[in-house]
């Protein structure tokens, strides 16, 4: 997995809403093949800056390269989990984790074989026939990630995308993006309040400051998975990034 | 009770919920029937007892039989029944159909393109609150009372309802399901096609079971003030004619082709959106 290709290049990306300044000169690089967690207090435009990341928004300054190149959804390949539940709600399972690949247009073959394998890593096929609004909420959230990996992005964003949900489904579902993540070598920005899930997840973890927004500090995390959440190591970075939010 | 629960076998459970259902499904079948049962007893006595004098009111039976002599017998209006139905029929479908087909796609299109909308939106507010029926005169004076002229104020019966709803509809759609699309690389028409108009289906079928409601009773209203064929034409003469039980028939066969023409709606709406019902 190590890999020092730069991948996604963020350069001094500045974002106003009229008066408001949102984000202030941001600039970082993504790895190919990275697991990168952005974490920042409440309100510090987490949203916004993956808004930018996704290219929902244009930034006021600044920009966003993918393998040296300007961003854009129509030649690259950006995957979006977002914090709300996103499958389409007229589509089954199946027909879900296509809609993607049919708007890159996909040949056939490969989009069966991609969309066999997420079934299978995801443990969907029961469900495949199924109806969003018949499966429970995790289950819901577990297709649209399905549906993000199945892209093989350039660049996979997930913004909270366990908010809502209680403490075991989220570790087993934290374990599950692992696994997605290194079967697939896809590179992740997976933004989140909880420090925790940072800590367990991340590769690397940026932190922001409060509004306008910048990169506080870079936490590298080398711990060994599947990590213990207990451990002195895990600890001693979960409350060093805690002191880094609280800091002001 | 616990006890007998707990000793069940899964099939026996299975059994038990679908007898129940079943159960149920047959007692507000039974209790629909009833309700017509019961409303035609009513008019029934009324009509016999004397208590609505007979001009007034013919019994049910004096409706069925005209009913069934009606498929032969033209007097005194001029044609059998199914020549009337089928008139009928004709001006609805078509009317509506052109109103499903402008007003559905105008609706989407005005509802997601912002200049689109600005540009057709004061052209159709005109035109909405005008009822359907201040249109029959100028209609007779350009396409006379034949198929056209009926179709084209049915036309505007339908049309109004039938794009406020896939209007606001396509409007409703969610941001993130946009979004979504946006991300994935499409342009904003696929993303209109793949997703907005999708996730508008509900509203839009709303809006055609409107539609065909007016339709129908616009029809009935235009066959009434210039027509020569037709149920609402028929109802007209029977009226002329002094004829109650005409009347009556008409009424009734008008009543039950809309349940019917609901039904079909109803049918073709489980095939868009069945996916709800699961």
């Amino acid at each position: 997995m190590e890999n020092n290709d730069v991948k996604v290049r963020v350069e001094h990306l500045t974002k106003y809403f009229g008066d408001l300044h949102v984000l202030d000169d941001v600039s970082f690089d993504i790895k190919k093949g990275e697991f990168l967690c952005v974490v920042g207090p409440t309100g510090c435009g987490k949203t916004t800056f993956l808004n930018l990341l996704t290219r929902i928004y244009m930034p006021t300054k600044g920009d966003l390269y993918i393998d040296g190149q300007p961003a854009d959804p129509k030649k690259h390949s950006i995957s979006v989990v977002f914090q709300e539940p996103s499958s389409m709600p007229w589509l089954t399972v199946e027909k879900n984790l296509r809609f993607g690949l049919e708007i890159k247009k996909i040949p056939k073959d490969e989009m069966d074989r991609r969309v066999e394998n997420i079934i299978k890593l995801l443990g969907l096929e029961e469900f495949r026939h199924n109806y969003p609004h018949q499966l429970s909420v995790s289950t819901a959230q577990r297709i649209i990630i399905g549906r993000a990996f199945a892209m093989q992005p350039d660049l996979l964003l997930m913004d909270e995308p366990y908010g809502q949900m209680d403490i075991k489904l989220r570790f087993y579902l934290e374990d599950e993006v692992i696994r997605l993540w290194k079967e697939t070598g896809t590179t992740v920005v997976f933004i989140t309040h909880n420090i925790e899930e940072a800590v367990y997840l991340a590769q690397r973890v940026l932190i922001l400051t409060n509004k306008p927004a910048k990169i506080k500090e870079e936490v590298m995390i080398d711990l060994p998975r599947p990590r213990d959440v207990t451990s002195p190591e895990f600890i001693a970075i979960r409350n060093h990034i805690t002191e880094q939010i609280k800091w002001w | 009770m616990n006890e007998t629960t707990n000793a069940m076998t899964n099939e026996q459970r299975v059994k038990l919920v679908q007898d129940q259902k079943r159960k149920l499904t047959y007692q507000s079948a039974m209790l629909s029937v009833a309700g017509i049962l019961g409303f035609l007893l009513l008019w029934e006595f009324l009509a016999v007892s004397g208590v609505i004098e007979s001009k007034k009111l013919s019994d049910v039976l004096q409706v069925f039989r005209l009913f069934i002599l009606k498929f032969v017998d033209k007097k005194p209006d001029g044609a059998i029944l199914p020549v009337h139905i089928w008139s009928s029929l004709e001006v609805a479908l078509c009317g509506f159909g052109l109103a499903v087909l402008v007003g559905i796609p105008l609706g989407w299109l005005m509802g997601w393109y912002r200049g689109f909308d600005s540009f057709m939106r004061p052209i159709f507010e005109i035109i909405r609150p005008i009822p359907p029926v201040s249109w029959i005169p100028l209609t007779i004076v350009w396409l006379g009372v034949g198929l056209r002229a009926k179709a084209f104020i049915v036309f505007f019966a339908a049309f109004v309802p039938c794009l406020i709803n896939s209007y606001t509809g396509i409007r409703q759609t969610k941001e993130v399901l946009k979004n979504v699309g946006k991300t994935c690389g499409a342009s904003y028409f696929t993303v209109f096609w793949k997703v907005g108009i999708p996730s508008s289906m509900t509203m839009t079928f709303a809006g055609i079971k409107v539609a065909i409601g007016n339709a129908w009773a616009t029809l009935v209203a235009a066959e009434m003030l210039a027509s020569s064929s037709g149920l609402g034409y028929m109802i007209l003469m029977g009226r002329s004619y002094g004829r109650v039980d005409l009347v009556m028939m008409g009424i009734l066969v008008i009543g039950i082709l809309g349940v019917v023409i609901s039904a079909l709606i109803n049918l073709l709406e489980n095939v868009v959106l069945g996916w709800k019902k699961l």
